[in-house]
């Protein structure tokens, strides 16, 4: 066999997840059990590239996934070896190299990704461009998935913990399971006994369907006569709704904030039932009538033939057609007003009326444990999150065609 | 000879085109169609323009955030001595304040019902009058702060001994005509003059700029890359398109206090935490309250902004998400025809991306670029929530909050807004023009 650019770059490429693992499974494994590893990405690296180079030599006809196996163990082999002569800590303990071990075979797991199909020899530039591809998209797989988890992760588990060990070792994310589960969900417990997060869950939950219905009502008869009637200042009216979509919220803040003051609506859900549909009725015209459009005008026009009334076509036939339209803004709009935060932080000084939002503002404090408040972060976060994953299609879709907001 | 069309075409033959104007039945679909329109268009009206247009209007006057509380009387009523025996004189007192420090009150009156049992000694305090168990005075004017008290002396029969009357129980209905600062006739500059003035603002105005810049494009790259990841089809690329959309749809509030958590830089800090153990940084690092560190690249040194750009990446973080889903909408409806004819034709795969897949994709790029570009000049919550604007975070929104509410300024907050406000109106009139009229 012939050694070409292929077998350089495959070099590099070991190198490269092998120091991408090596940092990535130590953290994970800091996280998990909260014992110290200390990554030696040098030895790593040099593991790694040994493990692709023996990869690489092997003809790709027949590589399989055991050669992959193979390449995985004689890294982690490299890996012992160099250890033990060139770095400070021990590759001995029992975490330290069960971390290697996986290390090492979501390694090979890489290259055998990577380099699949590609001998040792030289490669045309075409053969470089894929592998380099699938390089990048490896890279960027284990980027997003971890920039996107950890927030969450570190949510989810901080709040699960005490005090005194989050203190003495922040990196100790791990939760002993054997534990009474009252003493594991003490701070969700407490924020309920103690911080009525009872009524915050409540108020959030009356104040977002509560939008949600008065934005259907408003919207869809709008939208309808936007996308479907014809009358003067349709095109105008058409054109200004997505305009009033982009008045943000901060700008209206003072002004309501002044004038709610003087009526008397601003320490009150009322005052939010005003305003957020206010702000999501815009968004829901903008979305109905993009789906209105696209229904076959035709089913209407049989409807009106057939001695419907406009209203009837409407309730009969136009609705019926619309329902994945109504669960995608629904849900949309939802969110918006479950999420919202500074209205209700402008306007509710009252605690039996804070929406979670709120509450869980008001948990930021230096006298309240900060697993209080991830807790309450938490609280704030599942309802919607289930949502979502319930009826990602519609939210999806609804997603697409309205929300450039946020 | 030339012929006027029109003499030519007899008048029974039928009319090619569409009727002009309104027939009875356009009629009845436009009053249909305004029927349906107005009472969203008055709630968004009423919620969103007024308030845009009060907004103006009180960045021209000096309003502080007290001054929303209208200035009224206060008073306190109390019967002293409390009789004990038929014929005790015993004295009612009306003590009143007028809560304002700057706003007077003109033709303050003061209504209250007279307690059962007791009877006026000697004549009324000129100001009062009493009639059928009601009590009315006209209290006249009161001075800011101004303090009063009015004095009826009584004296007490056996009706009010054998059922004594608390006279707090009701209270007295106090009414008068306060200078409402919103609504009356002060206008001043001001608040225009103190905004831009301040060498702050142009500070602001650049921080917002680099926040919005940045902010977007890092989200748009972001998002084309993600979405690239998950342009062919393999297992669980559903649970990943999910997994990746988290950070856009979980409340800003939860993951806002979990990157400040993760950030922190005191004991506790996941990040510096982890930095510190495998030895990437000595000391704890300040993401969120570091102004400016600097930096030296090739012999140049120059302040980097740690808390501004942490606070971008969290921007980045956050909206990655939606631009990751219309760029992905957009890949799923290209054809794969034309990638089959560049495979024959022997492009590589980074020059199909380059010349197929990217002159596709302008279009969208596009709208999501003016889109979220103006939606992060209006984020608030995000920099609010991480760093309250301090560390060199504060922008024009951040800004507004601070001017209105922290320094209770609110003419001056409102004059920020409508700096904001035209700076959106002029991105919002390039997004009509540019944008392509379906891909929106």
């Amino acid at each position: 066999m012939r050694i070409g650019n292929t077998f350089f770059i495959a070099l590099g490429i070991g190198a490269l997840w092998g120091a991408i693992y090596t940092v990535v499974f130590s953290i994970v494994a800091m996280l998990i059990t909260g014992d110290t590893i200390i990554p030696d990405v040098g030895v790593a690296l040099l593991s790694g590239a040994i493990g692709a180079c023996s990869y690489v030599l092997y003809p790709p006809v027949g590589r399989s996934w055991f050669w992959a196996a193979v390449s995985a163990s004689v890294a982690l082999v490299a890996y012992v070896l160099l250890a033990t002569m060139f770095s400070a800590n021990s590759v001995y303990s029992g975490l330290t190299f069960s971390t290697a071990v996986v290390t090492f075979l979501v390694c090979a797991f890489s290259w055998h990704l990577c380099l699949k199909g590609m001998g040792a020899e030289s490669q045309a530039r075409y053969q470089l461009e894929v592998i380099l591809l699938r390089v990048l998209k490896g890279v960027g797989f284990v980027f997003f998935s971890i920039v996107v988890a950890l927030p969450f992760y570190v949510m989810l588990m901080t709040s699960l913990k005490s005090q005194q060990s989050l203190l003495s070792n922040p990196l100790d994310l791990s939760i002993d399971f054997s534990q009474d589960p009252k003493l594991l969900f003490r701070s969700y417990i407490e924020l309920f006994s103690k911080y009525q997060f009872g009524s915050f869950l409540l108020n959030s939950t009356i104040v977002s369907v509560v939008t949600v219905l008065i934005t259907l009502l408003f919207s869809i008869p709008g939208a309808y006569a936007v996308s479907r009637l014809r009358f003067p200042g349709k095109e105008v009216l058409s054109r200004s709704i997505l305009l009033i979509y982009m008045v943000p919220a901060i700008v209206l803040v003072i002004p309501l904030y002044a004038v709610f003051s003087q009526l008397g609506l601003r320490n009150s859900l009322l005052g939010l039932i005003v305003v957020y549909p206010a702000t999501t009725i815009p968004v829901a015209v903008y979305m109905f009538q993009g789906y209105f459009r696209g229904l076959p005008y035709e089913l209407e026009e049989a409807g009106l033939m057939d001695g419907l009334t406009r209203v009837g076509v409407i309730m009969k036939i136009t609705l019926p057609l619309s329902l994945p339209a109504i669960a995608s803004v629904s849900l949309y709009i939802f969110m918006i007003a479950w999420n919202e935060f500074l209205f209700a932080f402008m306007f509710l000084d009252d605690p039996a009326i804070f929406t979670l939002s709120r509450g869980v503002q008001s948990l930021n404090t230096s006298e309240i444990p900060r697993q209080h408040l991830m807790a309450g972060a938490v609280i704030a976060t599942l309802p919607v999150l289930v949502l979502f994953l319930w009826f990602e299609k519609f939210l999806v879709a609804g997603l697409t065609s309205g929300s450039v907001k946020g | 000879m030339k012929v006027p069309i029109r003499a030519t075409t007899p008048q029974y033959e039928p009319q090619a085109v569409p009727p002009k104007g309104r027939g009875p039945l356009g009629a009845g679909e436009m009053r249909l169609a305004y029927t349906m329109v107005l009472p969203t268009l008055l709630i968004v009206l009423s919620v969103v323009l007024l308030p845009l247009l009060a907004n103006f209007w009180i960045s021209f006057k000096p309003v502080q955030l007290g001054d929303l509380r209208a200035p009224t009387v206060l008073s306190s009523e109390r019967i002293r001595p409390m009789p004990e025996a038929v014929g005790d004189r015993a004295e009612i007192s009306y003590r009143l304040r007028n809560t304002s420090q700057r706003g007077e009150i003109a033709d303050s009156t003061l209504v209250d019902s007279w307690p059962a049992g007791l009877v006026p000694d000697g004549e009324l305090d000129s100001r009062c009058q009493l009639s059928n168990d009601v009590l009315e005075c006209n209290l006249g004017t009161f001075e800011p702060k101004q303090k009063d008290t009015l004095k009826i002396p009584v004296i007490a029969t056996q009706e009010f001994l054998d059922n004594p009357v608390n006279p707090r129980a009701d209270k007295p209905v106090i009414t008068g005509d306060a200078d409402n600062v919103l609504t009356n006739n002060v206008f001043t500059l001001k608040n225009y003059r103190k905004v831009f003035s301040a060498s702050e603002f142009w500070k602001v105005l650049r921080v917002s700029l680099y926040y919005t810049i940045f902010g977007t494009i890092g989200a748009l790259l972001f998002g084309l890359f993600a979405a690239q990841l998950l342009s062919t089809t393999f297992p669980g690329r559903g649970v990943l398109r999910g997994f990746f959309l988290f950070p856009y749809v979980a409340p800003v509030i939860a993951v806002a206090f979990a990157w400040v958590l993760i950030l922190d830089a005191g004991p506790g800090g996941t990040l510096n935490a982890i930095l510190m153990k495998i030895g990437a940084t000595e000391g704890p690092i300040n993401f969120l309250g570091r102004r400016a560190t600097p930096i030296s690249i090739l012999g140049l040194t120059f302040n980097f902004p740690v808390a501004l750009t942490t606070v971008i990446s969290f921007e980045v973080w956050r909206y990655f998400p939606l631009s990751f889903l219309f760029i992905l909408a957009r890949m799923q409806s290209m054809s794969s025809e034309t990638y089959e004819a560049a495979e024959i034709d022997g492009a590589t795969p980074l020059q199909q991306f380059w010349y197929i897949s990217l002159p596709q994709l302008a279009g969208i790029l596009a709208v999501i670029f003016l889109l979220r570009f103006i939606w992060t000049f209006n984020k608030f919550d995000d920099i609010f929530l991480l760093t309250g604007g301090a560390a060199g975070t504060r922008t024009l929104t951040v800004d507004i909050y601070e001017q209105a509410f922290a320094v209770s300024n609110l003419g001056a907050g409102a004059a920020v807004a409508v700096v904001v406000f035209f700076v959106l109106l002029v991105s919002a009139l390039l997004l009509f023009k540019f944008s392509p009229q379906d891909d929106g």
